[in-house]
């Protein structure tokens, strides 16, 4: 059940985030989770779309290097220790999160986050062990 | 003072006349001792026999760093390796490094034509020279001692770097000549000022600056600056390292030892020589040589030459300041680079070649500082940034091991490169010189 991140290669120049999501927005491309990681010189904006099929050639076309990758879309508990609870069950099966980030809506009580795992089908494994669901490619575009 | 009035201030008869004795031999001594360039006289259809002067030159076949690397690292070798006393090895274009070898022979003809060039921008026996070229592989630390020994001079042997010990053993031992290249001249000038020295202080006169292209306008500040003389002196490691050429205190040119390197400035598309006066490519033959004797060796700097008697007494022909390069060679402290290096590092990485430029920039009297771009495509590119700044780390690794210099790799995204005609530009030169 994983899901389809885009991630776009930026450098730290001012108007370029504004360029892709205007790019995004001018074909009809819904963002529905988004997550910057910069460093001093360069960015790398992860996005999840409604159609990340069509907004990879769309940015390709309009000359940004981006990739796709897989992610898992995890519903977490939203109260308090929520987001903990999660994360002890994933360190006591050693399973290693590279980086994680929320998405903009919620469809129900339980708020959804993308995880980024080293070994996406075991960490997806473990979540299923655990009871921990998932949502999948066609939850997120209906969102 | 002269070194070797027989040789410098030759009469141009007579000169030429030593320049067709050596070429003979020299022809005969390749021909046969060394099978590539056996090989290559044959494909050419030219026979030792036939060469009865300096001006049959013109019949033999020109030789290029690309048969260096071709034939690295023994194939252009005349001797057996027993008679080879010393080794120095410089960048090549890709892949394979240049091999220099000098037998006892070669080591005594540097030493002498060393020590020509210190007499000709007017040291004399017992100055003390400060040598801060760099000593090891590179040949400008060693080519400088050597022909200071041959001359008697006391060496300080800094080698390169170390600035602030630089100053104080100047300050200590007060020397007369300083050897480096030229922007480290106007570097140390800098560093001494911000430690309160005033670098015109001392027992200063001439400084001898090469390994790198410099200007009238860095002569002038360099001399401001030290209250010195600065020379230029010109080598290349193929040759013999620093040594070939030399300005005088006249500073009209450099004096190219014919003798020994016998010269010739021509077209580098159409390979024929250009009017005397004109700017061409300098192409040398080492006369005597015996390691590893070059014909026709194309050195790829474009000079003018000028064989006017020099006020100074010299007969030898004056070879131009460097004007340019035929190929995309970049000179960077001292340190040949070719943008090609760089293509192989980075196609070495990913297995894959992305679009890259190289920026080089001087701030006023600092040191040259290297930049490269690479463009991320998306084989390169990774989702988390700890890989691409590993990335980043890699190429810094690999580029430092292969140029020894230290350049700072900035990820830049698709298309900022600038291409001309479709072909990137993979060199920008921001220098003020």
């Amino acid at each position: 059940m994983k899901i389809k991140q885009i991630s776009i290669f930026l450098e730290n120049r001012k108007g370029r985030l504004f360029d892709v999501c205007s790019l995004l927005g001018k074909h009809n491309i819904n963002i529905r989770a988004l997550n910057v990681a910069e460093t001093e010189s360069f960015g790398i904006l992860r996005i999840v779309v409604n159609n990340p099929d069509d907004a990879v050639k769309k940015l390709a076309e309009a000359g940004f290097t981006a990739n796709i990758t897989d992610v898992i879309a995890v519903e977490v508990p939203d109260k308090p220790g929520g987001l903990a609870g999660i994360l002890k069950v994933l360190n006591d099966e050693d399973v290693n999160v590279e980086y994680m980030y929320g998405f903009v809506e919620k469809a129900t009580d339980k708020a959804l986050m993308v995880f980024r795992f080293d070994n996406a089908d075991r960490a997806t494994a473990v979540l299923k062990k655990h009871d921990i669901r998932i949502a999948g490619e066609k939850e997120i575009k209906e969102l | 003072m002269i070194w070797n009035e027989k040789f410098e201030c030759a009469k141009p008869a007579e000169l030429k006349q030593v320049q067709s004795d050596r070429l003979k031999k020299l022809v005969s001594c390749v021909y046969n001792n060394c099978k590539v360039m056996k090989d290559k006289f044959d494909k050419a259809g030219v026979k030792p026999d036939s060469v009865k002067s300096i001006d049959d030159i013109v019949r033999l076949s020109f030789t290029t760093k690309i048969d260096m690397r071709d034939n690295y690292p023994y194939g252009l070798f005349c001797t057996d390796q027993k008679e080879v006393k010393e080794i120095h090895v410089s960048s090549g274009t890709t892949g394979n490094p240049t091999l220099v070898g000098y037998t006892t022979d070669d080591l005594k003809l540097w030493s002498e034509v060393m020590a020509r060039c210190l007499a000709c921008a007017g040291a004399e026996p017992g100055d003390t020279v400060q040598n801060a070229y760099g000593y090891g592989l590179f040949t400008g630390g060693l080519g400088v001692h050597y022909g200071a020994l041959e001359m008697g001079l006391r060496i300080i042997p800094m080698s390169s770097g170390q600035t602030a010990r630089q100053l104080k053993i100047m300050q200590d031992f007060a020397p007369k000549i300083i050897t480096c290249t030229p922007s480290y001249a106007l570097y140390m000038a800098e560093e001494a000022r911000d430690m309160g020295i005033d670098p015109k202080n001392g027992n200063w006169k001439i400084g001898v600056f090469g390994a790198e292209p410099w200007t009238e306008k860095m002569r002038g500040e360099i001399e401001a600056a030290w209250n010195m003389l600065a020379t230029d002196i010109y080598g290349l490691s193929e040759i013999i390292g620093p040594g070939v050429a030399q300005e005088c205190p006249n500073k009209n040119g450099l004096h190219i030892f014919s003798d020994v390197f016998y010269p010739e400035i021509i077209d580098p598309d159409s390979g024929q020589a250009v009017k005397e006066g004109q700017d061409g490519e300098l192409v040398i033959t080492t006369l005597t040589k015996q390691a590893i004797p070059l014909i026709r060796y194309r050195t790829r700097d474009i000079v003018s030459i000028n064989y006017e008697k020099c006020r100074c007494g010299r007969t030898s022909p004056r070879i131009s300041k460097i004007k340019g390069r035929t190929d995309d060679m970049i000179v960077v402290r001292g340190i040949n680079v070719f943008p090609s290096q760089i293509e192989h590092v980075l196609l070495g990485i990913e297995g894959t070649e992305p679009h890259y430029q190289i920026v080089v920039d001087r701030q006023q009297h600092q040191l040259d500082e290297v930049e490269v771009l690479v463009e991320v495509n998306s084989k390169i590119f990774s989702d988390e940034v700890k890989k691409l700044e590993e990335l980043k780390r890699k190429i810094h690794k690999e580029i430092s091991a292969v140029l020894s210099i230290s350049a700072k790799i900035t990820l830049v995204e698709p298309k900022t490169i600038e291409r001309s005609m479709g072909k990137a530009k993979r060199v920008v030169d921001k220098r003020q010189m």
